[in-house]
């Protein structure tokens, strides 16, 4: 058993050894290839992809992910007759926290899903080896362009997602139980600053850029076979899901005590 | 090793491995193979399933790196070497894939016009007219603008082939080129092979477990077996070998070792 658990232990060091090397040789190509125009072309279509196509799912989240907390709240706040100030709650909600990590989550289920079994397919039919031996490193070819368009476009996504979260608790808070809407407003304003929705968007660049290498490197080094894929794509969503869930709490630490540092304490309360 | 030596002191050594071992966990899969490839000649490697050819052929491009050994390419270490000092020797290469390994994003011009466009610094025209060519070579001139998923089995190998000859290479390599063909089909490949050799020049090594094809494009045949050359010489060679493991393969007859599996388990019940 101690032999098993000791090679267990050492392919697993060796991986992670290994997606680091992976990680780096394409932050390597996303820099050098940032500088040549004929890359720029590769990037379009991921753009488009992780982008555009991504839109309507991203919206629809950050919708219902406010319209819950508004919910899940509005009696509480109304028992204790703060119902005015549901607009902070939900605002600061989103934008700190569920925007961000569920706009990561969505695109590791979506576009991380795809990266792996694209890259996969690719792997296992010998596409990847066909780039090789043409002389085109994959990493900067097919790696690069995918995991610099997720890295770029989940603090956009966010943004949207803080948008419909906000349009969400509105409608559950003032359409639906009948808070007034300038209190509500004026709470929204007081309680969420700037701050609060860059150090959300800032999380972004880094759920992206996780979930795209997570997801990229799974596909490319995938075992053969249908079988293969479909695990390489259970792995590259769980380990993605649990990155943003680490680097959101890391990241929380991190930019709370910055916060705290520079401005101070804020009382929400 | 058995066979007849086939170098040919005339023929310069384009591409030499020594000493080439690999293992992929616990499995030995090449072990201490050593063999010379002459400039335009066709080296068949022959074998059963599983006994190392296509691993063989990936460490001449270098796709995979030996765990001990060397390769070398006109006389120069490069398995050493890093991808980026790869890329010069692989424009000079051309491989073809078991299953072609065209990209099913683009289309059948946009394949074959990859390496060019990578490589070279041609015109939309030039490519053009390059991709025609390289597709009236084997025979599918008119299907620049199909999917690879439109093509059937023959015709993406050929296309692969079209891809492959792009950069007009010095030496092209065939994984089982003619495995899953009809024989029609396959034959259609083995002259292509042959018309290659014959056109461009090329050094061409092909593994194949397909005997009429090899004996039909072989200017040398070398036999793998669990890892190691065990035979090495000319077709007729093979076709006249006594050697039991060579004749048993050419022939395609199953020992009994091979049949036990399939033979009904012994009754040991006193019924």
């Amino acid at each position: 058993m101690i032999p098993r658990l000791g090679a267990s232990i050492r392919q697993r060091v060796v991986g992670f050894g290994a997606f680091w090397v992976f990680s780096f040789k394409t932050v390597g190509w996303i820099i050098r290839g940032s500088f040549r125009r004929e890359n720029w072309r590769l990037l379009l279509p991921q753009l488009y992809e992780v982008g555009y196509r991504s839109l309507p799912v991203v919206l629809i989240t950050g919708a219902f992910v406010g319209m819950v907390i508004a919910v899940q709240a509005i009696e509480q706040f109304r028992a204790v007759g703060l119902e005015s100030r549901m607009g902070a709650v939900v605002n600061l909600s989103v934008v700190r926290e569920l925007g961000p990590v569920l706009t990561g989550i969505m695109l590791a289920g979506r576009i991380g899903g795809a990266l792996t079994a694209e890259l996969g397919t690719m792997n296992v039919t010998e596409q990847i080896d066909a780039l090789r031996s043409m002389g085109v490193d994959p990493i900067r070819y097919l790696v690069a362009p995918r995991v610099l368009a997720c890295f770029l476009l989940a603090p956009f996504l966010t943004l949207y997602a803080d948008l419909t979260g906000s349009l969400g608790g509105w409608f559950v808070s003032v359409v639906q139980s009948g808070v007034d809407s300038g209190p509500y407003w004026d709470y929204t304003q007081q309680a969420v600053d700037t701050f609060d929705l860059l150090s959300g968007v800032f999380k972004a660049f880094f759920f992206g850029g996780a979930l795209g290498l997570i997801s990229c490197y799974r596909g490319f080094y995938c075992r053969p076979g249908a079988e293969g894929v479909g695990k390489a794509c259970t792995v590259a969503f769980v380990s993605s899901f649990l990155a943003i869930l680490v680097l959101d709490f890391l990241l929380a630490v991190l930019l709370q005590e910055f916060s705290v540092r520079v401005w101070g304490f804020k009382s929400l309360l | 090793m058995v066979g007849v030596n086939t170098n040919n002191s005339n023929n310069q050594s384009i591409i030499e491995l020594r000493d080439v071992s690999k293992r992929f966990d616990a499995l030995q899969v090449l072990d201490r193979v050593c063999f010379k490839l002459e400039r335009s000649r066709t080296t068949v490697v022959i074998g059963e399933s599983g006994t190392g050819k296509s691993v063989l052929l990936k460490h001449i491009v270098v796709l995979l790196r030996p765990d001990e050994g060397t390769v070398y390419f006109h006389g120069n270490r490069i398995d050493n070497l890093s991808e980026r000092k790869l890329v010069e020797h692989r424009k000079r290469f051309g491989v073809l894939f078991q299953m072609g390994a065209l990209f099913d994003s683009m289309t059948v011009a946009q394949n074959i016009a990859f390496p060019l466009v990578e490589h070279t610094q041609s015109s939309a025209a030039e490519i053009a007219e390059t991709v025609a060519q390289k597709l009236r070579m084997v025979g599918l001139d008119g299907l620049q603008d199909r999917r690879p998923g439109e093509l059937s089995g023959g015709q993406k190998k050929r296309v692969a082939l079209a891809r492959a000859i792009a950069l007009n290479p010095e030496v092209v390599l065939y994984d089982e080129p003619t495995t899953g063909l009809d024989p029609v089909r396959a034959d259609v490949i083995n002259e292509l092979i042959l018309k290659m050799a014959r056109e461009l020049q090329v050094t061409s090594v092909v593994v194949t477990h397909d005997m009429t094809s090899a004996f039909k494009v072989a200017d040398r045949i070398i036999m793998l077996h669990q890892g190691n050359i065990i035979a090495d010489g000319t077709p007729d060679w093979f076709k006249t070998s006594t050697d039991h493991r060579v004749r048993r393969f050419v022939d395609g007859k199953a020992d009994p070792s091979d049949l036990q599996a399939l033979q009904p388990q012994s009754n040991n019940s006193s019924d």
